[in-house]
C-alpha cells in the first residue's frame, strides 16, 4: 500500500539530497540554483501527498503557485547569472566578494 | 496493487538516483540532464498519486521551459568546469554527513507511528468520473482567483526583470532614434528659399 508516508519519505530524501548538493557544490552558482529547484520539488511532493491524504484540492492549488514562483525565480536568477558572468567572466561564488566592504 | 507498488519503487529509485547525479556530476550539462530526469520521474510519481494536472504541468513547464532555459545559460556561458570543481571535495564529507543525519531523523519521524497505530493506507481513490483538472480549475478560478492574478503579476514581473537585467547598450552601435524620427516636422527637413525670378539673358 503506497500512501502518505512513502511520499513523505521520498520528499525528505530529495530535500536532504539538495541540501547536501548546496554544501558540496558551493562554488558553482548554476548548480546552487538547480539544487534550489530540487528543494522546491521536494516541498511540492509534501503538498501533493497531504492534499491526497486529506482529500483537499487546495494543496494542489498551492503547488501550482509554487511552480509559478519557481519559474519566475529561475528566470530572474539566470538573468542575474548572465549579467554576473558578463561583468566578472566567472560564476565562482568565492570570487563574488565585492560587497564585503 | 502490487504492480502499483512496484511502479512507485521503480520511479522513486530512479528519482533518487537522478538527484544524486545532479549533485555529484562534474559537468553542468550532465547535471541538467539528470535534473530533467528527476523532474520527469516526479511527474510519474504525481501521476501515480492521481494528481494528473500538476504532473502534466510539471513536464510541460519544467522540463519544457525552465530546464531548457538552464541549458541555454550553461551552454552560453563559457565556464571553466575544472577550475570550479577543484575545491569540491573539501566540504563534501561534511555535507554528506549532515545530509545522512537529517535523512535518518526525518525518515524516523515520518515512520514513527507505524508501529503503534494503524498505518494510513493508500490514498482514497477518487470516485468514478472525477476529473482532477476540473476540480483544480473550479477551486482556482473561484476561491483562489485573487492569488491567481497575483501569480500572473509575478510572471509579468519576472519577464520585465529578466529583460531589464540582461539588456545592454553597446558603445558604437548605430541605432535609430525613433521618437526623433516620428516627431520631425516638415520645416526641419525642407528649407523653402524665397527669391525673385531672374531674367533670361
Amino acid at each position: 500500500m503506497i500512501g502518505l508516508q512513502h511520499y513523505l519519505t521520498i520528499s525528505a530524501m530529495l530535500f536532504v539530497l539538495s541540501i547536501a548538493g548546496i554544501v558540496i557544490n558551493r562554488r558553482n552558482l548554476i548548480l546552487l540554483l538547480m539544487c534550489i529547484e530540487l528543494m522546491l520539488l521536494a516541498v511540492n511532493f509534501n503538498f501533493i501527498a497531504f492534499s491526497r491524504h486529506l482529500g483537499d484540492d487546495t494543496g494542489q492549488v498551492f503547488v501550482f503557485f509554487i511552480l509559478t514562483v519557481a519559474a519566475a525565480e529561475a528566470a530572474i536568477g539566470l538573468a542575474i547569472l548572465v549579467v554576473l558572468f558578463r561583468n566578472r567572466r566567472s560564476i565562482n561564488v568565492q570570487e563574488l566578494n565585492t560587497m564585503k566592504g | 496493487m502490487l504492480f502499483h507498488a512496484f511502479l512507485f519503487y521503480t520511479f522513486a529509485a530512479v528519482l533518487i538516483g537522478a538527484a544524486c547525479g545532479v549533485i555529484f556530476s562534474r559537468n553542468p550539462v550532465h547535471a541538467i540532464m539528470f535534473l530533467v530526469l528527476a523532474f520527469f520521474q516526479s511527474a510519474m510519481l504525481w501521476l501515480l498519486a492521481e494528481a494528473e494536472f500538476l504532473a502534466i504541468v510539471l513536464v510541460l513547464v519544467y522540463v519544457g521551459a525552465v530546464m531548457v532555459l538552464f541549458l541555454f545559460v550553461v551552454m552560453m556561458l563559457d565556464i571553466n568546469v575544472e577550475a570550479i570543481r577543484r575545491g569540491m571535495t573539501r566540504y563534501a564529507s561534511l555535507g554528506i554527513a549532515v545530509a545522512l543525519i537529517m535523512a535518518f531523523q526525518l525518515v524516523q519521524l515520518i515512520w514513527l507511528r507505524s508501529g503503534t497505530e494503524t498505518l494510513p493506507g493508500a490514498f482514497e481513490a477518487y470516485p468514478e468520473g472525477y476529473s482532477n483538472t476540473k476540480a483544480l480549475g473550479s477551486v482556482l478560478y473561484t476561491e483562489h482567483v485573487y492569488a491567481f492574478e497575483i501569480a500572473a503579476v509575478v510572471l509579468l514581473l519576472a519577464i520585465v526583470a529578466a529583460i531589464t537585467l540582461t539588456m545592454r547598450k553597446r558603445p558604437g552601435l548605430k541605432v535609430q532614434n525613433i521618437s526623433a524620427q516620428v516627431a520631425v516636422k516638415a520645416k526641419d527637413r525642407i528649407r523653402v528659399v524665397k527669391m525673385n525670378s531672374e531674367k533670361k539673358r
